[in-house]
């Protein structure tokens, strides 16, 4: 068999620590005809708005970029379920030729009128951007007969990568905080608003309770279990806190200018980074030094609360090797340190959608001869899953099946999962799942595992 | 009875794009990949729906268009992304499927493809036109195999002879179990077979030693170049027949029309009837006698269904999927005695409601509502009225049947909630067989779940 090769225009993008000179190329618009892992635009928009949940997300377009994402992430909400629904103009023949802005028009009121959302996110697709749609302009007028806000989102697949569909987000987010938001302008004391948690599995809730327990008031999620309304007095918080960096620092930079909220970016998976992030936020109020207190007992009771079982599973985790490919790098670097505490080392890291600095970090963080990734694909990561032979790949759906058909344990660390990873109860439901899939009994019977004997 | 209200969005669609059903046909041919000649997201979306289902690695490239692609045409990224697979893939074929993205720009795939000119060693590079806007993944199915059967059986003079005994089979979008059960049938007639696709060993191989860019398995693309000397073709599909009928060209009219071939087109062999139709047509095209092993299958499985036939008699079913995969599923429903009350589907080829007034008996058609251009919440409203006792179908309809508080029997495509989907067997005497065994279990279950008395003895 040949050995696989990297493709000429990729190799800037893989690093090797150690070995190589830092220098990684990111940022980069996919390779034609490397099989990206990465994902368009329209994806990107997708993921930062679908957690609202009383709004209505029609994609404008035919009919697949709508029957791909319908109901496939984990994001739960509280109240409404609208998001779940999967809504589509549906374009045919006849609507390229004549223009969609009539059908669209008709599906807005139409959808309105049955399921009176309390906004509509209009999701312009590839195609919308060719055949010319005005869409901001027939969101307008529907907005203006129907009296909910109406907001185009601008995320046609080919105009940028992923990051692009984060910013258009964030645009219509920004949009409609500006334009939901109460009059006052006055800071509410001890407010956060909490960005990039999107309520996979539960998530926010846990982190919710967390500010609770310490006494600080959380005005808005961004946009986990999100409602229209709730942005309302997102404005007049005292501080972002961003997770998730890479969809949401766009918006903490927008809401900063405006209304002069500073922000910090935190991550909530794994004690250490879950500790912190919570630390950061209490030493912001520092002029409250009992809210540190009452954080420091907080970290120090659920840290209590699940260390004898990650003990008691890093017997078995000792040693072991993990290959990390996700969305965002600044998750990658979560992992590291949970993975750390488990006892395993990272030998392969890498991201969809990571930034230079992001991967100067990340290489620092690595052990001497570990693989950085920016934008990999199938062949690549294979080809460095076995040269490490890892016992272990965190990915997507995307990754699963390498992984699998290479004989390595699997963790989903992506938005399609249903389980709760982040915070302190995370930690210990990622350690379970990690403690599952490589202690389990079936790689003894897998030919990789078995020939290698 | 009008069971549907006409919406103008589609809200939960039972349907996918036209390419998805090409890069599965793709995937089905021994050494070739699917290159989409689009947006990134098309291959990631539409890779992330097929593994969901096969659990199984499925590469789909991109040549990725951006902005500038969009406005100066994608032929220099088509040409690079040919370039970059083959190097990294080394692929006996690529088949080009185009997006709604490329084709409204107006890119000429096969311009560019001729401009590329010939090359040794390089792999076979076949273009479909799958515009998303038009048609359903099973029309970008259909066109991808035609697509490969015109690409390796140019029109022309025979230069060998033909072989009588070889069967070409298009088998339309079936399960690997049903790929695989197929074959079975051929090998025990002993008549050679060219299946088209056939993804039922790349797409549900073993575990590796190595890494394979592309799995074992699939189609080879020499038996694909002598389909033009075989003895007849069979295509598989009520619609799909439609549609020859209509003059709409497919692999086994191309054939006819080159290389007069007889094509014999039929539904989807579900059900006794169906089954019977299909072991008859082989024994008329092979002249070998249907073997012992399939008369016994068949024997069993009448008297299973006389075993069930009380569970299972007037009782009401929601099916839904593919035209064809309805068309044939409602037959074999209403061959022990359940009523297909909505047969529906997002697929809009205009002969479904024809297929069923063909397949169904008389007596029952009054009570079954066809639906096609339907999406699961109109399916959802429709049903809600036709007090259905069971729903039949792809995981897609789970919603549907929770909202409607029925049991839901999973079949066809996509499988996304369990494990297995792919090894659903639905065709044969013995296919059939799993279908009625799931069936009836599934309504007992049904009853003992909703009983207050809960007997264990049914």
């Amino acid at each position: 068999m040949k050995p696989i090769s990297i493709l000429e225009e990729r190799k800037t993008q893989v690093f090797r620590k150690g070995s190589d000179e830092f220098d990684i190329s990111c940022d980069k618009k996919s390779l034609a005809g490397s099989v990206s892992q990465r994902a368009c635009v329209f994806c990107g928009s997708r993921v930062v708005l679908y957690p609202i949940a009383d709004a209505l997300h029609l994609v404008h377009g035919p009919i697949g970029c709508a029957s791909y994402t319908w109901d496939i992430r984990g994001a739960l909400s509280s109240g409404p379920e609208l998001h779940r629904m999967s809504f589509s103009t549906d374009l045919s023949e006849t609507d390229i030729i004549y223009g969609g802005e009539k059908k669209l028009e008709k599906a807005l009121f139409e959808l309105i009128d049955i399921y009176r959302p309390k906004a509509a996110f209009v999701y312009a697709t590839c195609i919308v951007g060719i055949i010319g749609d005005d869409v901001a302009a027939v969101c307008k007028k529907v907005e203006a007969k129907t009296g909910i806000p109406v907001l185009p989102v601008h995320s046609e697949g080919f105009k940028g990568t992923k990051k692009d569909g984060y910013k258009a987000a964030c645009d219509a987010l920004f949009n409609l905080m500006d334009r939901t938001r109460e009059e006052s302008p006055e800071k509410i004391p001890l407010s956060i608003n909490i960005l990039g948690e999107f309520n996979i599995g539960g998530e926010t809730w846990i982190i919710k309770d967390y500010y609770k327990r310490m006494g600080i008031e959380v005005l808005s999620v961004m946009t986990g279990d999100g409602r229209v309304k709730n942005f309302g007095s997102s404005h007049r918080a005292c501080l972002n806190v961003v997770q998730c960096s890479g969809s949401l620092t766009y918006l903490a930079q927008k809401m900063e200018a405006a209304y002069g909220i500073p922000f910090i970016r935190v991550s909530y998976f794994g004690i250490e980074d879950t500790s912190q992030a919570l630390y950061d936020v209490a030493s912001f109020f520092s002029d409250r030094p009992d809210i540190m207190e009452k954080t420091a007992a907080l970290v120090q009771e659920e840290v209590k609360a699940i260390l004898p079982e990650l003990q008691e599973m890093k017997t078995d985790l000792s040693g072991k090797r993990a290959a990390v490919y996700v969305g965002g790098a600044f998750k990658a670097f979560s992992l590291i340190k949970a993975l750390k505490h488990l006892g395993m080392t990272v030998v392969l890291v890498g991201s969809q959608t990571g930034s230079k600095e992001d991967y100067a970090l990340l290489k620092d963080m690595c052990d001497p001869g570990t693989i950085i990734l920016d934008d990999a694909n199938p062949l690549e990561l294979a080809k460095y899953v076995l040269e490490k032979d890892a016992h272990l790949f965190i990915g997507g759906v995307k990754e699963r099946p390498i992984a699998y058909k290479l004989g390595l344990g699997f963790c989903d660390h992506n938005h399609e999962r249903k389980i709760p990873l982040a915070g302190f109860e995370g930690m210990i439901n990622f350690a379970r799942e990690v403690h599952e899939t490589v202690t389990s009994p079936v790689w003894d019977l897998v030919p990789r595992k078995a020939w290698n004997r | 009875m009008n069971t549907a209200k006409s919406y103008t969005a589609t809200r939960n669609a039972c349907k996918m794009c036209t390419p998805l059903g090409a890069a599965l046909v793709f995937h089905g041919i021994e050494g070739a990949i699917p290159l989409l000649h689009g947006s990134q997201g098309c291959s990631t979306y539409m890779r992330r729906y097929l593994i969901s289902h096969f659990k199984e690695p499925v590469d789909i490239a991109s040549s990725n268009f951006s902005e500038e692609t969009a406005i100066f045409g994608g032929g220099a990224n088509l040409k690079l992304a040919i370039e970059n697979l083959t190097r990294q893939y080394s692929p006996e074929m690529i088949g080009i499927a185009t997006t709604c993205l490329s084709e409204t720009i107006g890119d000429d795939v096969p311009m560019i493809l001729e401009g590329m000119g010939r090359m040794e060693d390089r792999a076979e590079l076949v273009h479909v036109s799958t515009p998303s806007y038009s048609g359903t993944h099973m029309d970008g199915f259909h066109h991808a195999v035609r697509a490969v059967v015109e690409h390796c059986n140019p029109e022309g003079p025979r230069t060998r002879h033909r072989a009588r005994k070889t069967v070409n089979l298009f088998p339309g979008m079936l399960s690997n179990e049903d790929l695989r059960h197929l074959k079975e049938i051929f090998e025990d007639l002993g008549v050679r077979l060219i299946l088209l696709p056939d993804y039922s060993e790349r797409l549900e191989g073993p575990s590796w030693v190595e890494y394979h860019a592309i799995q074992k398995g699939g189609t080879p693309i020499k038996d694909i170049r002598e389909m033009g000397l075989s003895g007849a073709s069979i295509e598989l599909g009520t619609i799909l027949a439609g549609m020859v009928e209509k003059g709409e060209k497919t692999a086994g009219s191309v054939l006819k029309e080159r290389f007069d071939i007889p094509l014999v087109s039929m539904g989807i062999p579900m059900g006794v009837k169906a089954t019977d139709r299909f072991f008859s047509a082989l024994e008329e095209i092979t002249a070998k006698p249907v073997p012992e092993k399939y008369k016994r299958q068949r024997g069993r499985l009448i008297d299973a269904y006389v075993d069930g036939n009380k569970y299972v008699s007037k009782k009401r079913a929601v099916v839904y999927g593919e035209e064809d995969f309805v068309a044939a599923m409602a037959g074999f429903l209403a061959e022990i005695g359940i009523i297909p009350v909505l047969c529906a589907s997002g697929g809009r080829s205009g002969f479904l409601k024809q297929a069923l007034n063909q397949i169904l008996p008389q007596n029952i058609q009054g009570q079954v509502h066809v639906h096609h251009g339907m999406d699961f919440t109109q399916m959802e409203e429709a049903a809600g009225k036709l007090s259905p006792d069971f729903a039949i179908g792809n995981s897609k309809g789970y919603t549907l049947s929770r909202n409607l508080k029925i049991p839901l029997v999973r079949a066809g495509f996509p499988i996304h909630d369990r494990v297995g989907g792919a090894r659903i067997l639905h065709i044969g005497y013995k296919g059939t067989q799993q279908l009625f065994d799931t069936i009836v279990n599934t309504l007992l279950q049904n009853r003992q779940d909703t009983s207050a008395v809960g007997y264990a003895y049914m």
